[in-house]
């Protein structure tokens, strides 16, 4: 179908992808930048060794979970090692380390090049007073904040030497991080004073549980600076990751990652797992999907199932006198009945006999086929996301099966775990289905293209074939144990070779379809 | 609820009374001394010379760790005042100090008329006269100060 337009409108990836990396490298490069095949795993000189050790797939990414603890250690250690390069105390260079977004070498260099001015814009300007920052009496001193002249009033002030009463610093310092969220660029108080406050007069200033949140907003700016760390998305996770694939990499690979929450999504766009659809098509996709839901409400207000064979078909003109296309069986688009039940009366398509609207008929027949190539492959994709979604239902369902399947056959928890296996590869096959249909809408037709799809089916079909055995009663259940465990091992394989085929394919540049891709579409 | 007044209020409020700023006033209410009748003239000339525009101002609880509300009750053609007479002021909003004062937005708010910045606007359609037709549109002030501005005989 839509050949023509393949044809004359296909390109590779290579020249999608083009300058995808133009805005990474600015403050974006640090230690890690790796190239993504260096990530590869290197194999072992034993060969026997390799034979043992699964060999890692083409689709596997290369990635580490980090505790809170984990996170704040590597802050730490980088500021002990810049601190001692720099010779700044501690604080002040968390503080130039946050400024520079936690690129060591550049900020090193920038500060080799011109010290006063990288402290200034660190926010580490100009010292008014030498000592470090502590709380004092100071005999005659008035509260700028407050108006408090009390003999004895304690007062801080940072290295600029605005000075305020320690009661109207804790005050500024609560709004500003509970109320605001802000922590790393925390300001002196003084009007137009531009020095930041640090971590240890903070702590000087403030109790533990602003402290407490102080260093969450810190560690929050910290992933959020650094290219190579992302947050888990789920909720409630307090996990972070590491992987090294970058921007640019992106339409060359999906980098799905697993967090230690048992959530897995793609680490460079942070959606739900979506492999093996690169990110920029995800995008392009999920958008024609909601821009098309009205076209989806034309079709269903516009178009009809044939009541025989099913395929959909478009009302043309006034004429209510259908024939399918596929199936030649004529119907009326009123009330669905048989043609040949109807009388002359209804007949009425005089205008769609006229020369003129021959045209018309072309260009509405052209239409209806982009419409259907897109139907074909979104009612595919729905059908897929509509299981996924029930995916809570599946999972108690299942629990509930196995508890029924225990009491009814002589089985141990242990031996009905094979139903949550099941459960758990319907769902990641899936998702996995899900995205190869959005993917497929993509690709352009070729020679590869029909492994792809050859592939896909065979996942389809095991994925069918276990739904089906997953909804047998539950006496029947005991009985397919067997081959139920086989056809979930068959549909985990057949999902591999799915993902490991495109995952290679992507590596090498992929042909897309442009005329669906969309031109100047760079993501 | 109501708690005693913070001795930074007092303080301000006495001192706008004894160290009145020049074509300014802030007269508390009586009832509330957290709300006040604020007149600012237009600077001398700028397109809002010879009126005199009435604001409204609050100071909020948490004052000053917050920044005063502050709003224009006189309509005024100004690219950084709309409609509604909110006031688009980076001291009132990012750059908020709790060592500024009420005097000292007032007078940045005197400022600001005296140097429109349509570059930054809040009212999109005056800003867009700003920079189409610049005359036109200090016409169009100076005809709304006339027109809404009047000081009261
Ligand atoms: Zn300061
Ligand atoms: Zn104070
Ligand atoms: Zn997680
Ligand atoms: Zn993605």
């Amino acid at each position: 179908m839509d050949s023509d337009d393949e044809v004359n409108s296909v390109i590779s990836s290579e020249d999608l992808g083009g300058d995808a990396d133009s805005s990474v490298g600015d403050f974006g490069g640090d230690d890690s930048d790796v190239d993504f095949d260096e990530l590869q795993e290197h194999d072992g000189f034993d060969t026997q060794e390799k034979d043992l050790k699964p060999r890692k797939k083409a689709f596997e990414i290369d990635h580490k979970v980090y505790s809170p603890e984990d996170i704040q250690r590597q802050q730490d250690d980088q500021v002990a090692e810049v601190a001692t390069l720099l010779e700044q105390p501690h604080e002040s260079t968390a503080i130039l380390l946050r400024y520079g977004r936690w690129n060591k070498e550049r900020l090193i260099e920038q500060y080799m090049d011109n010290q006063e001015e990288v402290l200034d814009k660190a926010g580490l300007g100009q010292d008014v007073q030498k000592s470090p920052p502590r709380i004092e009496v100071i005999d005659g001193f008035v509260c700028d904040i407050c108006c408090e002249d009390t003999p004895g009033l304690r007062s801080f002030a940072l290295k600029c030497g605005h000075r305020f009463c320690v009661d109207c610093y804790r005050q500024y310092l609560a709004q500003k991080i509970r109320g605001e969220g802000e922590a790393a660029r925390i300001k002196c108080p003084g009007d137009g004073c531009n020095r930041v406050v640090d971590a240890k007069s903070l702590d000087i200033l403030v109790r533990t549980d602003l402290t407490d949140r102080y260093h969450q907003l810190l560690m929050r700016t910290y992933v959020d600076d650094k290219e190579n760390l992302k947050w888990c998305p789920s909720p409630n996770c307090v996990y972070a990751i590491e992987c090294g694939v970058r921007k640019r990499d992106l339409t060359r690979v999906v980098p799905t990652v697993f967090c230690d929450c048992k959530h897995s999504f793609c680490f460079g766009c942070t959606l739900p797992d979506h492999q093996p659809c690169p990110c920029s098509l995800v995008k392009l996709w999920l958008k024609k999907c909601e821009d098309d839901s009205e076209t989806a409400n034309w079709i269903s207000a516009n178009t009809k199932e044939c009541p025989k064979c099913h395929s959909t078909i478009e009302k043309n003109g006034g004429c209510n006198h259908m024939t399918c296309r596929k199936c030649r069986n004529e119907f009326c688009w009123m009330c669905m009945g048989m043609w040949s039940e109807h009388g002359t009366s209804w007949y009425n398509c005089s205008r769609f006999e006229e020369k003129s609207g021959l045209d018309a008929r072309d260009a509405q027949a052209r239409s209806r086929q982009s419409l259907e190539r897109y139907l074909h492959y979104f009612n595919r994709y729905h059908n897929h996301e509509q299981s996924a979604k029930l995916d809570k239902d599946i999972f108690h369902k299942t629990e509930k099966k196995m508890t029924l399947l225990q009491s009814a056959s002589d089985m141990s928890w242990i031996e009905v775990q094979f139903l949550e296996e099941a459960s758990q590869a319907l769902q990641r096959c899936r998702q996995t289905l899900k995205w190869t249909y959005a993917f497929a809408y993509y690709l352009a037709r070729n020679n590869e293209t029909e492994i792809f799809e050859d592939n896909q089916k065979n996942l389809e079909l095991a994925v069918e074939d276990l739904s089906e055995m997953f909804e047998k009663p539950t006496d029947q259940l005991s009985g397919l144990r067997v081959e139920m465990m086989d056809k979930t091992t068959f549909c985990n394989r057949r999902r591999i070779v799915v993902l490991d085929d495109t995952a290679k394919r992507l590596k090498e540049g992929v042909s897309y379809n442009l005329h669906f891709y969309g031109f100047g579409v760079v993501c | 609820m109501t708690a005693p007044l913070p001795k930074r209020i007092i303080k301000e409020t006495e001192r706008l009374q004894t160290e009145p700023v020049p074509g300014i006033s802030a007269q508390p209410h009586d009832d509330n001394a957290r709300y006040f009748d604020v007149t600012v003239q237009g600077p001398d000339g700028s397109c809002y010379e010879g009126g005199v525009f009435n604001l409204e101002l609050f100071l909020p609880d948490d004052y000053p760790m917050t920044p005063p509300r502050i709003r224009f009750l006189t309509r005024i053609y100004h690219p950084n005042i709309d409609r509604l007479g909110r006031i688009c002021l980076d001291v009132l909003k990012n750059n908020w100090s709790p060592a500024l004062q009420i005097r000292t937005i007032l007078l940045s708010i005197q400022a600001l008329l005296g140097a429109p910045n349509p570059e930054d606007p809040l009212n999109e359609a005056v800003a867009k006269q700003w920079k189409d037709n610049q005359a036109e549109a200090i016409k169009n002030a100076r005809e709304w100060t006339k027109l809404y501005a009047q000081p009261k005989e």
